[in-house]
């Protein structure tokens, strides 16, 4: 019989599990056979906070969401409509995420009375505790089948039952008419060098799709109409390793060495360990012994003439600051890239927040102006580290990179450019031979000083955190040149506007609402904005990347508006320093600090009950 | 072809700040001695030279000295030390830092230097006080010292510089006076031959805030009886008249200081100092000899052999290049699993 399929523009699976489950690779898989296929894709882990948290617990449960669309897929979705759930307890972690009309499957053997008690549930139905009754409920014997689909392979029985995660996925991809091949291939490429592992994988994965295809608890399968996408190679990037190639491309493209001094912090490790496997590009990575060295060494490796960065999260910002105000003192060039995670202090380490903002643009002793700008998206990232790379030589000033928790973990296909594409970087060399160098004398257009490496006969200097002489660059505590310092400092960043592009403005140019962001929440506020521009509403979007300096174009934007609503993961700050930057202006805020991306649905929500047209 | 410099070639133009009679003076003559001799035997030119220091009187070093240098901030000397290193290996790495620059605020950064073994050249300025701050306490200074933060007196137990270096699995430990600029000059050279990080400690008399720390073993009349200068290879002796020296007391397993001529003892019972020896074992007790029981030990303690930092991050760079996965950023960013659409 011909499979009756339903066409669709978009679909959103949750897959969840113990945290020993695999539903990381199961989702990711499910993920790269659709982007493989011309689908758009966005995904987002939801990692536990424990490593190993004890099996079958709440506090264990990991989950994966893949966001599956015909066009342009911008966030990994609000809510799912196929929820996997491999045990009573990532049902119950997960429910509040299934949509209404959605199908849930789970694992029927594990939802045993012991296991749905460990949950934390009592009373006989778990699906009416959790008020699931009336979704689609596919009660699977995933474990038992997994073995079934076993009982002739000779891996031991916990081998066995730990691929069960396959048998989920076949069942995914029957629901959504997609072929196996993909993740055939990936078994082959993967187990290249333990081939026992290669069949039994492929048969439990074809053994779910045909139990799937045989029973009759499925009334619909679907399918997501392809588009057309942009011709050209892709791959799946996540944020972190995205940033880690953009700097590296930014050491090609600049001719100098990639150095990077880090000390390990979720979520921005990622990064370091991208960084630390190229040492076939030649990039040194230093784990120091904390983030204090981790800025310390790159300000050493700047002075030596390295591309140098420094990588961490809020707590580890925190620790940088006075080394931050040295780089600003010296006018060196760093990129600190700052993963945010929910703060303060140790916070929530693994949720997104956007509240290290002010942090960045203020967290330091003195008047101690420096570059800030973030990153809108996983591929986004490549781009902004490149051009933070790109900032900090050309206009020799430490560069503050904000990314976040959910753009580092999350991913989305990348059209991968050719490096060719990407503009030059001209760092300032003071050649050998030059006579009469002064350390602190400047170019006219971007006042930026002159960086004469060590081991360059000639150009011998000293330089350090003293004020100093606004050309020699010897201390000085001569009030005027101290006041003069100050104002070059500021100036100079302030100078890095006529460097940066434009703001752009997603609709029309004026109208009755802009909608402003900064940084990670990009893909759901272009999601939210078009949703309403579709229907006719009166909305546009600015999303912001450069903050400090802001566009030039910045307040003619606001003024051609008549509200304006700043939206952040924070209480509002960017509002705040907006506030400050243009106080003839009013600026309504919409904020959320959750440790949570927001939802498209909170987003339209807010902006449903401004608009007037 | 080496150049030929004198001290002259290493002065700066500027004016140099520290107190009269402070000690640190004559620790930059003894660096303005060592680094022609340094310049000729390593075959370097000077431009290689660079000057790195933290926050402290001592830290203020490297502007008087006419090579690259960089003044950082309080405590973080190593680290800034650390990254130029590894950007740029070629370069003559020396760190100024002081007993609070170096062992309080930067104390996790000097230990973890030295256990890298990253080949700087750290000189310690061993005051025993805050400096540049009018004088409080230092992890180094003695138990009950009364300082204007301790009046009366600290009650908290000082650091041994050369017990942590050893501690941190360090490879070279050099201990001297300032005024002795021979000696210190002597300890920089060795530093600078050895590949790996190298501490000289310098016993230096700050005239405004501690006047006369070191004076007891330091001063010029009784310094022969009560410090000795070690060296590789010699036997252990030390006295005006080079009639002591030292001998392990077997029975009680540490150092004695005994009297050559007395108990029948001759020269050839006396310890002969191998600064070679990868046991730190009699090092560690070398640099715990304290007046009036022992002399103060000065000169190379410890110099040994073993893998750099440095080196190791040159060779796994130069291994990984040989065979590289990617060998430019067009083959990184199409690495791994890619699908064209076309
Ligand atoms: C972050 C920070 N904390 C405190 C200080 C103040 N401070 C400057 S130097 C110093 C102590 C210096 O003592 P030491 O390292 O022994 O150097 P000396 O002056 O004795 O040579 C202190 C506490 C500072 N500059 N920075
Ligand atoms: S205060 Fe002490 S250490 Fe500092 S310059 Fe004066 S004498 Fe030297
Ligand atoms: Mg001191």
């Amino acid at each position: 019989m011909d499979k009756q399929f339903i066409e669709t523009d978009d679909a959103v699976i949750r897959f969840s599990g113990d945290s020993g489950d695999g539903m990381q690779l199961t989702g990711t898989l499910f993920a790269d056979t659709a982007a493989f296929l011309g689908n758009g894709v966005s995904t987002f882990p939801d990692f536990p906070a424990e490593i190993r948290a004890p099996q079958g617990s709440l506090a264990g449960v990991s989950g994966f969401q893949v966001h599956v669309g015909s066009g342009e897929v911008r966030t990994p979705g609000d809510y799912c409509d196929i929820l996997i759930a491999m045990n009573p307890a990532a049902l119950k972690a997960n429910a509040q995420w299934a949509k209404p009309a959605s199908t849930i499957i789970v694992d029927s053997d594990l939802f045993t009375e012991k296991n749905i008690e460990k949950a934390g549930i009592k009373g006989a139905n778990i699906f009416e505790e959790l008020k699931l009754n009336d979704r689609n409920i596919l009660y699977a014997p995933i474990t038992t089948l997994t073995k079934e689909c076993l009982a002739d392979s000779t891996l031991d029985n916990k081998a066995k039952s730990r691929s069960k995660n396959m048998f989920a996925l076949g069942i995914c991809f029957y629901l959504f008419n997609q072929p196996l091949t993909y993740a055939e291939k990936y078994f082959e490429n993967k187990f290249r060098k333990k081939p026992q592992f290669i069949e039994p994988n492929k048969l439990v994965l074809r053994g779910g799709y045909n139990y799937a295809a045989n029973i009759q608890a499925i009334p619909n399968t679907y399918k997501i109409k392809t588009s057309n996408p942009e011709k050209g190679v892709y791959r799946n990037i996540h944020g972190n390793q995205a940033t880690a190639w953009g700097l590296i491309a930014a050491s090609e493209k600049s001719g100098l060495p990639l150095f990077c001094g880090s000390y390990p912090i979720t979520p921005a490790t990622g990064i370091l360990e991208e960084l630390a496997i190229r040492k076939d590009l030649g990039v040194k990575t230093l784990q120091v012994e904390d983030e204090i060295a981790g800025i310390c060494t790159a300000i050493g490796a700047a002075f030596a003439g390295n591309l140098a960065v420094t990588t961490t999260s809020g707590p580890g910002l925190s620790l940088k600051s006075e080394a931050l105000g040295l780089a600003v003192m010296v006018e060196l060039p760093v990129v600190i890239v700052d993963v945010q995670r929910g703060g303060p202090s140790t916070g929530l380490p693994t949720k997104t927040e956007q509240s290290d903002l002010s942090q960045a643009l203020w967290g330091r002793n003195g008047e101690c102006p420096l570059i800030v700008m973030s990153a809108q998206s996983p591929a986004d990232c490549f781009e902004k580290a490149f051009r933070a790379a790109k900032l900090a030589v050309e206009h020799m000033t430490p560069v503050i990179l904000l990314s976040d928790g959910f753009i580092a973990n999350g991913s989305e296909p990348w059209l991968i450019p050719s490096v060719a594409g990407f503009p030059d970087i001209k760092a300032p060399i003071v050649p050998e031979g030059t006579t009469g160098y002064m350390p602190y004398a400047r170019d006219e257009e971007r006042l930026a000083r002159f960086w004469a490496i060590p081991g360059t006969p000639g150009l011998e200097h000293r330089i350090g955190g003293l004020e100093k002489d606004f050309l020699k660059g010897s201390p000085s505590i001569d009030p005027q040149n101290h006041q003069l310092m100050v104002d070059m400092r500021a100036a100079k960043v302030a100078k890095v506007a006529d460097f940066i592009p434009e703001q752009e403005i997603i609709g029309n140019t004026e109208g009755d609402l802009l909608a402003v962001g900064w940084g990670g929440t990009f893909g759901h506020l272009y999601t939210a904005v078009t949703q309403l521009q579709k229907k006719g509403k009166d909305i546009s979007l600015a999303h912001f990347n450069h903050i400090n300096p802001l566009p030039k174009n910045t307040r003619e934007i606001f003024e051609k508006f008549k509200q304006i609503i700043v939206c952040e993961l924070n209480s509002g700050q960017f509002a705040n320093y907006l506030r400050m930057k243009y106080p003839h202006i009013i600026f309504e805020q919409y904020n959320k600090v959750q440790g949570l991306p927001f939802t498209v649905i909170e987003l339209t929500n807010k902006f449903n009950t401004l608009i007037t047209k | 072809m080496t150049t030929k410099y004198a001290s002259q070639d290493f002065k700066s133009d500027q004016e140099v700040k520290w107190c009269p009679g402070c000690g640190d003076y004559a620790i930059l003559a003894a660096v303005q001695k060592a680094l022609p001799e340094v310049a000729e035997i390593l075959e370097y030119k000077k431009e290689r030279f660079t000057f790195i220091s933290g926050i402290g009187c001592s830290s203020r070093f490297p502007y008087y000295v006419n090579t690259y240098g960089f003044h950082g901030i309080h405590g973080r000397a190593a680290a800034i030390a650390t990254g130029i290193k590894v950007a740029n290996p070629a370069l003559s790495v020396w760190q100024i830092t002081g007993d609070g620059d170096a062992l309080a605020i930067g104390g996790n950064h000097f230990i973890h230097a030295v256990r890298r073994n990253i080949d700087l050249n750290i000189i310690l300025f061993d005051n025993q006080i805050y400096g540049l701050t009018k004088g409080q306490y230092s992890p180094t200074s003695r138990l009950g010292t009364v300082t204007k933060t301790s009046p009366f007196g600290t009650v908290e137990h000082p650091f041994v510089p050369g017990e942590i270096v050893l501690g941190a699995r360090g490879t070279f430990f050099a201990r001297t006076l300032d005024i002795d600029i021979k000696l210190t000059a002597e300890c920089l050279v060795a530093s600078a031959k050895h590949d790996g990080t190298s501490v000289t400690t310098v016993l230096q008399n700050c005239v405004i805030f501690n006047d006369g720390t070191h004076k007891e073993y330091a001063d010029k009349d009784i310094r022969e009886e009560r410090t000795i200068v070690l060296r590789h290879g010699e036997p252990m002796i030390y006295g005006k008249n080079r009639d002591k020296g030292l001998m392990i007391d077997y029975e009680n397993l540490r150092l004695k200081s005994v009297k050559i001529g007395e108990n029948g003892i001759t020269e050839k019972d006396i310890l002969v100092h191998n600064m070679e020896n990868p046991n730190p074992g009699i090092h560690m007790m070398l640099v715990n000899m304290k007046f009036p029981d022992f002399p103060v030990a000065l000169g190379v303690i410890r110099a040994v052999k073993d893998s750099t930092y440095d080196d190791n991050v040159r060779e796994q760079i130069e291994r990984s290049r040989q065979h590289p996965v990617c060998s430019n950023v067009d083959e990184l960013l199409r690495s791994g699993s890619t699908w064209t659409i076309d």
